[in-house]
């Protein structure tokens, strides 16, 4: 394939797509497949083989359509280009929705819940990232090349020099969206200019916080923006040869990238000679084992080289020496996933997205006590209180809203003081918190801080890597420390001792798993202090989910007294 | 030896033995005709070599062998603490458990089936009832109180219990430079 | 050789292009702590006693792994640097069963020397208490992963300067643990040479040579150095 018959696939696909009578669009990821959505599609299946409408209709299994937690999602699309959504579909409900589509009405089965598109949850998101998601059949080249996939390499490989690439993307103002902000362009920059005779692209799809799942989705919905974008990558800063890092969790994303490579690579859009040009890119897929600190980059490179997965110190960073010695690119899945449409659309209309040192938009995955839990994408800057209460629909049954996590385990709770706050870089680092790479989970005030910092913090513990006594030890008193605060044997000289280790855990560990480990401890600490004092001093656990009855029975008032467990002689 | 005749001068000096093997007091016992010249300085009011069945009041020093094991051990640093102007860990086991706290991989009725119910010569029943209850863990003096300063060796040779003594009956800090302050 | 020029303690110095911080320090007779450090390997930078203060950066820096730079001031010691150091230890001596007074390397381990050096007195931390094994089945030597650090040193110069890779390590976080082989007994190991360079390599009690009895073990890690000066510079000295 070359560029002009890029133009014309491209064309063809989008008139096939327009002659047909309906498009019917099942949401194929992953929680709304759990939610029976494969099920849905056997119907229609069905329906369609019954029906012989193979000619006029076609059911597309797309990636995630949002709103994760009203799955079994379906839209129609008829020719006129009148759509509607529905949610919670059952398999009999669709058979139905089908049917009256097709001016054939039928009495069984029974209405499925329709979604109004104008929503606030759709209508507050601005999509950039996830633009394909609920579009395509991500299996299918076709379809992604019908949205305009690869035009964007094209693009760069007819007009621009790596030079201008690099530029293009330090105007836009892109930064890292894996939960260090660094400005892309920078970091492509430096690789550019790094000599060596190999280079490498890396993406970082080692997605591993505890609610978070937006590298997994665009991963599964949307490869071949992934792809592309590296590909762009590789020609900005010189590589031949990128590594697309998977957590061994992610089955579905792996296999999909897989089939991604090989039909890019059939019709000449990855490889040797590119689009026919001189620019050569392989890309390869490695999976990884399930350590959470590979998501740490210079221990995602070691694990790639196939070493245990530890990280190194920096410097040197691996812009300068990362892959076998060589400068490397290495970038998290979202922040590749917005580098085609800059190039495709201009980082000027992408820098007019978002706030004047955040520019874009940010995937989150919002979960919790919140009514429309799913994946968004909302400009930066928008305030958090327009995320959960507009996007998010709120709290359900009225619940009072206390607490907003992010960033994970490195993160921290931004209370109801902060609602406003506009969601940047700057403001949630000024709260004690991090963008991180977008969990975002949502808490009323059923939630007790303490049990949820423990709850960090014991991850934490579990997914030290070993390396460094800090982060291994550490970790691990911290958390012994914060599981006799839960269960009320813990004194005011634990709480000492907590915040010293805090401190030393944070400035002294080797990598940020292990710097930002006491994140969760320090913020709640600062927000939610009377509540850790309320389970020390009073024995108390005033969001009532903490069991505080390992209170011994010699009350020593110093030190220590959590070590004597109840005896009936004592 | 008598306890010597009250001198509110002279500091009152008490030893105690915890969990421990006794060896810091054989050390401290190493000290020969220095201990007379000691004896000249102190009131000895309190210990192992020293008739007295309560632990007094107002005491000025105490020099604390061994570990944390057991609740007369718990009772008697308690008392210890709210009797005594400075508290020392007298050795390893007060400092960190040390051998003592050896068993602490071992769950108490595991250690005391195995010691009383399955050794070679087994002792009985009777003999677990007069072991006085043994704490889950054993802990090291300043995990249970406040401790003052400290005095590691296991034992501590008898240069570094007389520079310790010496700067604690001049006020001074005790401040061992570091070959005398080494564990084991 | 080129030459930069530092700042360490307020102390001007100079060091070679390419020396890193720790080695610069050292030339100067400055002395950093360490303890997964080994002249002669590679260095890890996983004890993170050999912190320093680098002006200009925001996080601390391990000595053993920052390249001097030109103009670069360090200060190898601080209140903050001093106390971080310390409680590392504590955490070290938290961590697994190390009892000096019935170690075979007591009063030659260079994890009780570090403690009596930088003052680490006591331990406020629970003692982890694991209840970890030993490993006798080599016929000339042990190893006992109660006293086991984790610096590493074993697996770094088993690999690296014996070409063996006998040592690795299995699990991960504080369930880490020094295997030989593929987490087979010591003595069935087909790989070990049985050289015994883990064994003077090892700061601490946790690899001994067999029969030795308590303060028997006298670690030599200087042997590194002298066998790789005979083979790199054909320097032989004892």
């Amino acid at each position: 394939m070359n560029h002009a018959s890029l133009e014309i696939a491209a064309e063809d696909e989008l008139r096939r797509q327009q002659d047909l009578r309906l498009r019917i669009f099942l949401c194929y990821s992953t929680p709304c497949v759990a939610a029976g959505a494969d099920r849905v599609r056997k119907v229609l299946d069905e329906l369609i083989t019954e029906h012989t409408l193979a000619a006029e209709l076609e059911i597309v299994a797309t990636g995630c359509m949002g709103p994760c937690s009203r799955g079994p999602l379906l839209r129609l699309r008829h020719a006129n280009g009148s759509e509607s959504l529905y949610e919670q579909v059952e398999p009999e409900q669709a058979r139905a929705l089908l049917l009256e589509a097709l001016d054939e009405p039928s009495s069984e089965g029974g209405t499925a819940q329709a979604l109004a598109l104008d929503m606030p949850f759709f209508a507050r998101q601005t999509r950039i990232v996830l633009s394909n998601n609920s579009e395509i059949d991500p299996e299918n080249l076709d379809h992604a090349l019908a949205r305009g996939s690869y035009g964007a390499l094209s693009k760069v490989l007819q007009d621009m020099t790596p030079a201008d690439v690099c530029a293009e993307i330090t105007r836009s103002g892109l930064r890292g969206r894996g939960g260090g902000g660094y400005p892309a362009g920078v970091k492509w920059e430096l690789v550019r200019k790094s000599p060596a005779e190999r280079k490498y692209v890396v993406a970082n799809g080692d997605e591993g916080d505890p609610g978070a799942y937006m590298d997994r989705t665009i991963m599964e919905s949307d490869p071949h923006r992934l792809l592309e974008s590296m590909a762009i990558a590789g020609y900005a800063v010189g590589a031949e040869q990128g590594y697309l890092y998977v957590r061994g969790e992610y089955p579905l994303a792996a296999a999909r990238l897989v089939k991604a490579i090989k039909a890019a690579e059939r019709r000449g859009l990855l490889g040797s000679r590119v689009l026919g040009s001189n620019f050569n890119f392989r890309v390869d897929l490695r999976v990884g084992a399930g350590a959470f600190v590979c998501g740490e980059e210079t221990a995602l490179m070691v694990s790639i080289m196939g070493r245990r997965g530890q990280p190194v110190p920096r410097p040197p960073y691996p812009a300068q020496s990362g892959l076998w010695g060589m400068p490397t690119l290495i970038n998290n899945v979202e922040t590749f996933a917005n580098v085609a449409p800059i190039i495709a659309k201009g980082a000027d209309w992408f820098a007019s997205f978002g706030t004047e040192k955040s520019k874009g938009t940010k995937v989150f995955a919002l979960c919790g006590e919140v009514v429309n839990s799913g994946l968004i994408e909302v400009p930066m800057g928008i305030s958090l209180r327009d995320i959960v209460f507009d996007v998010g629909g709120g709290l359900p049954e009225e619940g009072r809203f206390k607490a907003a996590q992010t960033g994970g385990p490195s993160g921290g709770c931004i209370p109801a003081d902060h609602l406003d706050t506009p969601v940047d870089y700057e403001s949630l680092q000024q709260l004690g918190s991090i963008m991180g790479s977008g969990g975002l989970i949502v808490m009323n005030d059923r939630s007790c801080m303490p049990d949820v910092a423990k709850f960090f913090v014991e991850f934490c513990r579990d997914e030290s890597c070993g390396k460094c006594v800090p982060c291994r030890v550490g970790t691990l008193e911290m958390y012994q420390i914060m599981e006799r605060i839960t269960k009320g044997s813990a004194n005011m000289h634990d709480l000492e001792l907590l915040e010293d280790l805090c401190d030393l855990v944070q400035e002294t560990s080797l990598c940020g798993l292990g710097m930002t480990a006491p994140n969760p401890v320090h913020n709640t600490l600062q927000y939610f202090r009377d509540e850790y004092l309320a389970h020390i001093r009073d024995k108390h656990c005033p969001a009532g989910v903490c069991q505080l009855d390992h209170v011994p029975v010699l009350d020593m008032p110093e030190h220590a007294s959590h070590l004597i467990i109840d005896r009936e002689e004592l | 030896m008598q306890e010597s005749s009250p001198n509110k001068s002279r500091p009152r000096l008490a030893t105690v033995w915890l969990g421990g093997c006794s060896g810091c007091h054989m050390s401290f016992l190493d000290l020969d005709e220095a201990i007379i010249d000691l004896l000249q300085e102190v009131d000895l009011v309190y210990g192992p070599l020293v008739d007295t069945k309560e632990y007094p009041e107002q005491v000025d020093i105490c020099l604390v062998e061994g570990a944390v094991t057991n609740l007369d051990n718990l009772k008697l640093i308690r008392q210890i603490r709210r009797s005594t102007r400075l508290v020392l860990s007298f050795g390893d086991c007060a400092l960190t458990g040390n051998v003592t706290s050896m068993r602490n991989r071992i769950p108490v009725e595991d250690l005391l089936t195995a010691v009383y119910h399955e050794a070679s010569s087994p002792i009985g029943a009777e003999a677990v009832e007069a072991v006085p209850a043994l704490l889950p863990r054993v802990l090291p003096v300043h995990q249970v109180v406040r401790v003052d300063a400290v005095l590691p060796g296991c034992p501590p040779d008898v240069d570094r219990i007389a520079a310790t003594l010496s700067a604690l009956l001049d006020g001074q800090t005790v401040k061992l430079e570091p070959r005398m302050r080494t564990f084991g | 050789m080129p030459v930069i020029t530092l700042t360490i303690d307020e102390a001007l110095v100079s060091a070679r292009v390419g020396q890193t911080v720790l080695e610069a320090c050292r030339d100067e007779g400055i002395s950093i702590p360490t303890l997964c450090h080994l002249d002669g390997i590679s260095a890890r930078g996983g004890c993170r006693l050999c912190l320093v203060e680098v002006a200009g950066s925001n996080r601390l820096l391990p000595a053993c792994t920052t390249l001097a730079a030109e103009g670069m001031q360090v200060s190898t010691r601080s209140d903050r640097i001093d106390r971080y150091r310390r409680m590392i230890l504590e955490l070290s001596f938290a961590e697994r069963n190390h009892q000096c007074a019935v170690c075979v390397s007591n009063q030659n381990c260079e994890l009780q020397a570090l403690a009596a050096e930088l003052g680490m007195e006591q331990v406020r931390y629970d003692y982890l208490d694991p209840d970890l094994s030993m490993d006798l089945s080599h016929e000339r030597f042990g190893i006992d992963h109660n006293r086991c650090v984790l610096c590493l040193r074993c697996v770094r110069v088993c690999d690296e300067v014996e070409g063996a890779h006998t040592w690795d390590v299995k699990a991960r976080g504080i369930e880490s643990q020094v295997i030989t082989d593929l987490n087979q007994p010591w003595g069935e190991s087909l790989s070990c040479t049985s050289c015994g360079k883990c064994v003077d390599a090892c700061p601490t009690g946790a690899l001994f040579t067999r029969g030795a009895t308590v303060a028997e073990m006298h670690k030599d890690a200087g042997f590194l150095r002298r066998i790789l000066d005979g083979r790199e510079k054909r320097q032989w000295r004892r």
